[in-house]
């Protein structure tokens, strides 16, 4: 060590000027910089090109890198212009102008055009592509045709009306038409950088990204995402509470508290969800399974008792230690528009529900539920192992039901072999699932409620309705799809969930609220109940 | 000095077993409330009075769970346990003593046994299986197959230490004598396999309580609301994430006594260190 | 002669390694799930694509037509590609064998360490209380979940291969403390105690030889329960091995994968274990 005053004047003035000049060179950067921001994903992405997305991980990745033409902005519900600046819908619900942006370019410098829109929509509607964000469109048989009408302006005209049509590009995320990188030149705010199959995925801000904020800075603030591959919940929370991940997306009801209560600031509950836990009965008349049991689970009393005997607020109260809400029907109240206000909840009553069975001929001997030909009432619930939740709703449903005599024999399979009895074998009595919901529009619920459909999952592929009440719902789907009048369209819906609540092919439990985990290093973070809820507004959160 | 020390351990492991299996054949009149009885307003609960082992998440006496699930668990993984336990002593052990050809098919049919996804298997098992099957038959057809699929790591060792015998001095000088093979492999060979016999006995225990509840993910093993040691035991995932509740642990511990019992019973005098 | 035993000795692990896959193609077809694909349940799609997921499905439905055009093209070197990852299987494999190799062989090692450790230790000492200690702390491992120990290594940031290494460690010990229980009871060796011959010198000269094969038997054996530990370790840990794509595999029913990942653990046991068995006859051979 040299004492101090042994230093050079000049010496001593280059290292001031130095400093300094380091000092401002890192504000400048800090300025600049919005840091790394990491989380998990749940599962490997099957796949970077966006239009063959379909699990969430892929839909994650196809959300932070992929330019679309218009967003859905997740807090407000309302469709925003992006790489369009304007779009009309014609009256007839099959033809969608796009007025597009100017002067953007891929993350790799390639120009996008219009020419780059109507090769991204000729692909998504390939028919042999198979996927969920092109079967959305496709709503009839014949082709999709594209018209450029300038390099910024597109019109692009369906074989038979869309309903929503402006919403459904929220999902399509556009490609380049020329770019020799395909797929991995992209138009969004990140661009994957690296791929770590099985570990990570490494996204670096798009040097190209065409939107700033208000001071005119570019987005996004953030430097790059890590993006660690981990399926284990309790892995994933360990981490956050080691701080080497930022955000968790729907954090388990359980976690939500024990973080909580150490550090309420880092915990977020948006309050109810789309997502629904329900439960339904086989009502396959080809299923091998006893047919008095088919007389059962095919009469609306019986369903409709049983959905009366089951303690939702029990449920929500202790399975989801209250970060749930009772669910009314198909469609969860954090839909805004598309709920039906006029539902009332499922009251909870063990004694009506014992008296209407009573009336429909089943009897309480010992403790026992016998229907009228003595036969005990006894059903098997198969939900998928390894949910603890779920698993936990099926030991309370069984308890509940016990209290009007009727046995249920918890079931827990893989996942695999739960779709196949669902799908293909139809060799179950009921299910306990959940049901994801992506989208707000009732079309995106298309195939669950038309009888013909393979995803309609109590009686699925039916030749003809089987019941008055089903064709009653084809019909009102099919309306209000082929209406581009949203007062219209929300009566019919309206009609369409009265119509579930009364026949109960669906039993809903519950509605879980969206809970979320976020450093405190994050900032600009809002989680809301639409996914990805934590990073939803990803442009303008920075990590310091 | 020593062997009287042996002696110590193990009556105190006897008085351990059978005080475990004591206290959980008298659940019924130590939980009279039972195993499903869900206390909806105490879910979650820490230990307390009325509930000395807390609540599980929704609201079931942990304490009952625990004396229940010993029932199940302390009477069939053992049974289990034997099973394996026996297969590889028979091929194993045999094909060790038989040697040449036999012993290489043996332990080829051995390895594929170690590697084959026998995953797939159980799926296949439970699918043949109706779903509404009692969850006494679930747990006594799970425990079979854990039995019958559990024998290989055993059978490797034993056909070794058979393969060694079966040139060994004593073994030659019976045989030249003319005492028949089938006599000479249980009395000259089977009592010099105990050691890998005992330590595989030993480990099949835990192994297949645990395995019983890592089968629930397949639909088979104990169902809901009958309760089990495995199941017990998965709780300690929770707690490790999230922390605070050591009350969790006491099946693992529980777990723990019994099988340690377990060894020192089944030593011979002079294994516990005579 | 000696080629010609080793010739033979590679047709019956090649037979085997065959025979392996094959079985494990026919237990994955055979379950159920191999026909469905979750992606089905997605509501907005149509059922011509419901269908269409479904028929891709099932174009590997007869198994044995499936085994015999995958032989065929893996003699080219193209093992197939992989269902659920879309990748083909031999960089999957490539990809992730490193890490799985490392962590299974540090954790064998390790736990061998540790069991020789113990399990000598006792006999040695021959504590009543000491081995009673090791047996409960034995016990203790040998109780506690595979993934509640694979957590722990996550919780205490240490490496998985310590993960395995516990899982391994018991087995290993009761085997081994056992086996050399018993061979220090051999009426020879007491004979040489009493002569007053060093314990190490026992040891080497009396003891080991004694218990050498079956101690190798289990030696091959743990490479096993080592790789099947794995599987719980890597996926909590979040390690990219075969493990960890092992599980992935299994839950998507992905048949290609699954088949040679089955053939590859079928080949790394029957080296380890006929490894152990060679070398056991060699030095059965070498004191007879």
């Amino acid at each position: 060590m040299r004492p101090p005053e042994k230093v050079g004047r000049m010496k001593f003035v280059k290292a001031v000027a130095l400093s300094i000049f380091v000092a401002s060179l890192a504000a400048f950067a800090a300025a600049q910089s919005g840091g790394e921001l990491r989380f998990c994903l749940r599962s490997e992405p099957k796949t970077f090109d966006p239009l063959k997305v379909e699990d969430d991980a892929s839909v994650a990745i196809r959300y932070l890198t992929g330019g679309v033409l218009v967003r859905m902005n997740r807090q407000t519900q309302v469709l925003e212009p992006e790489l369009a600046q304007s779009w009309k819908v014609s009256k007839d619900g099959k033809q969608i102008t796009f007025k597009l942006r100017s002067g953007i370019s891929f993350s790799d410098g390639t120009p996008f055009s219009a020419e780059d829109v109507a090769y991204t929509v000729q692909q998504l509607m390939d028919p042999n592509l198979h996927s969920p964000t092109g079967d959305a469109f496709r709503s009839g048989p014949g082709n999709v045709e594209t018209k450029i009408i300038s390099p910024t302006q597109i019109s692009i005209t369906f074989p038979a009306p869309v309903a929503g049509l402006d919403r459904q590009f929220d999902q399509v995320a556009i490609l380049s038409a020329h770019s020799p990188k395909k797929e991995m030149a992209v138009l969004g705010p990140f661009m994957v950088a690296d791929y770590q199959p099985g570990s990570t995925v490494l996204l670096k801000r798009n040097p190209n990204y065409w939107k700033r904020d208000a001071q005119g800075r570019q987005l996004p603030y953030l430097d790059s995402i890590r993006l660690d591959i981990q399926p284990n919940r309790d892995v994933e929370l360990l981490r956050f509470k080691r701080g080497e991940i930022d955000l968790i997306n729907s954090l388990d009801s359980e976690y939500f508290d024990k973080l909580g209560a150490a550090s309420p600031q880092l915990v977020h509950d948006a309050g109810p969800s789309l997502d629904s836990e329900q439960m339904w009965f086989d009502q396959v008349s080809k299923a091998p399974i006893a047919s008095y049991k088919k007389t059962w689970f095919r009469s609306p009393a019986f369903r409709r008792a049983i959905s009366q005997a089951i303690n939702r607020d029990d449920l929500s109260r202790i399975v989801f230690r209250g970060h749930a809400q009772p669910a009314i029907g198909p469609v969860s109240s954090a839909n805004k528009f598309w709920f039906n206000a006029k539902l009332k909840p499922q009251t909870y009553s063990p004694d009506s529900a014992l008296k209407a069975l009573q009336s429909e001929g089943f009897r309480l001997e010992n403790g026992t539920l016998k229907d009228k030909d003595g036969n005990a009432v006894e059903f098997s619930l198969i939900t998928n192992a390894g949910n603890k939740y779920r698993e936990r709703m099926a030991a309370m449903i069984q308890d509940d039901l016990q209290k009007i005599g009727v046995r249920v024999n918890v079931v827990t399979l893989d996942f695999p072999s739960l779709i196949e009895r669902m799908t293909q074998t139809f060799d179950y009595e009921a299910i306990l699932l959940g049901l994801t919901n992506v989208g707000l529009d009732p079309n995106e619920q298309m195939n669950v409620w038309l009888s013909s459909s393979e995803n309609h999952q109590w009686n699925p592929q039916e030749k003809a309705p089987e019941t008055a009440w089903e064709a009653e719902i084809d019909q009102l789907m099919r309306a209000q799809a082929s209406s581009a009048d949203p007062r219209k369209r929300k009566e019919a819906f309206d009609q369409v969930q009265e119509i579930v609540v009364e026949q109960a092919p669906f039993i809903y439990l519950v509605n879980r609220n969206a809970l979320s985990a976020v450093a405190a290093s994050v900032h600009g973070a809002s989680p809301v109940i639409l996914a990805p809820q934590t990073y939803w507004n990803i442009e303008s959160l920075s990590v310091h | 000095m020593r062997s009287w020390h042996g002696r110590v351990w193990r009556r105190v492991a006897s008085i351990v077993l059978l005080l475990v299996v004591g206290v959980s054949l008298s659940a019924n009149w130590l939980a009279p409330e039972g195993y499903a009885r869900q206390y909806r307003e105490a879910a979650s609960a820490p230990p307390s009075r009325q509930h000395w082992l807390g609540t599980d998440e929704i609201g079931r006496d942990r304490l009952a769970r625990v004396l229940y699930g010993t029932r199940i668990s302390l009477l069939l993984a053992p049974a289990a346990a034997l099973l394996s336990t026996l297969m590889a002593a028979l091929i194993g052990g045999l094909a060790g003593y038989l040697g040449g050809a036999w012993a290489r098919v043996a332990m080829a049919v051995t390895d594929l046994f170690l590697s084959l996804p026998w995953l797939f298997l159980l799926i296949t098992v439970r699918a043949m299986m109706p779903l509404n099957v009692s969850p006494m038959i679930s747990v006594l057809v799970t425990f079979l197959l854990l039995g019958l699929l559990g024998w290989t790591t055993a059978s490797r060792v034993l056909c070794a230490t058979a393969g060694s015998l079966r040139n060994a001095d004593f073994v030659q000088q019976a045989r030249a004598s003319g005492v028949p093979d089938a006599r000479l492999f249980w009395v000259h060979v089977v009592p010099n396999l105990k050691p890998v016999l005992y330590a595989q006995f030993w480990i099949s225990i835990p192994a297949f309580i645990l395995s019983e509840a890592n089968l629930g993910i397949l639909g088979l093993g104990v169902t809901e609301p009958t309760p089990s040691w495995g199941s017990l035991l998965r709780e300690l995932e929770g707690v490790i994430s999230i922390g605070e509740e050591p009350w969790k642990f006491v099946p693992l511990v529980l777990l723990v006594i019994v099988v340690t019992s377990f060894q020192l019973v089944l030593s011979d005098q002079e294994q516990v260190a005579a | 002669m000696l080629w010609r035993k080793i010739a033979r000795h590679i047709l019956a692990l090649t037979l085997t390694v065959l025979l392996g896959g094959l079985l494990s193609a026919f237990l994955v077809r055979l379950a159920p799930g191999f026909t469905v694909d979750e992606a089905q349940l997605d509501p907005r799609l149509n059922s011509a694509s419901v269908r269409a997921l479904r028929e891709s499905r099932l174009a590997d439905r007869n198994i044995l037509s499936f085994y015999f055009h995958s032989l065929n093209r893996a003699l080219h070197g193209d093992l197939g590609t992989s269902i659920s990852l879309g990748e083909p299987v031999t960089t999957l494999l490539r990809q992730r064998i490193p890490q799985t190799l490392r962590l299974v062989s540090i954790g064998v090692l390790l736990s061998w360490a540790a069991a020789l450790a113990l399990a000598l230790s006792a006999a040695w000492l021959r504590v009543s209380a000491y081995d009673v200690l090791n047996t409960i702390l034995s016990g203790a491992f040998l109780c506690i979940p595979a993934a509640v120990l694979a957590l722990l290594s996550v919780l205490w940031n240490v490496p998985g291969s310590l993960a395995i290494a516990l899982i391994v460690f018991p087995r290993v010990y009761r085997y081994t403390r056992n086996l050399l229980a018993k061979a220090y009871f051999l009426p020879h060796i007491i004979t040489a105690r009493v002569k007053g011959l060093s314990e190490l010198r026992i040891l080497l000269w009396h003891v080991v030889p004694v218990v050498a094969p079956q101690l190798l038997a289990v030696a091959g054996v743990s490479v096993s329960i080592a790789i099947g530990a794995a599987i719980p370790v890597e996926a909590l840990c979040g390690l990219a091995g075969i493990g960890q794509l092992a599980w992935q595999a299994a839950l998507a029913r992905d048949l290609p994968l699954l088949t040679n990942i089955t053939i590859l653990v079928t080949l790394v046991t029957l080296l380890a274990n006929s490894g152990a068995d060679v070398i056991g006859d060699m030095l059965r051979g070498q004191r007879a």
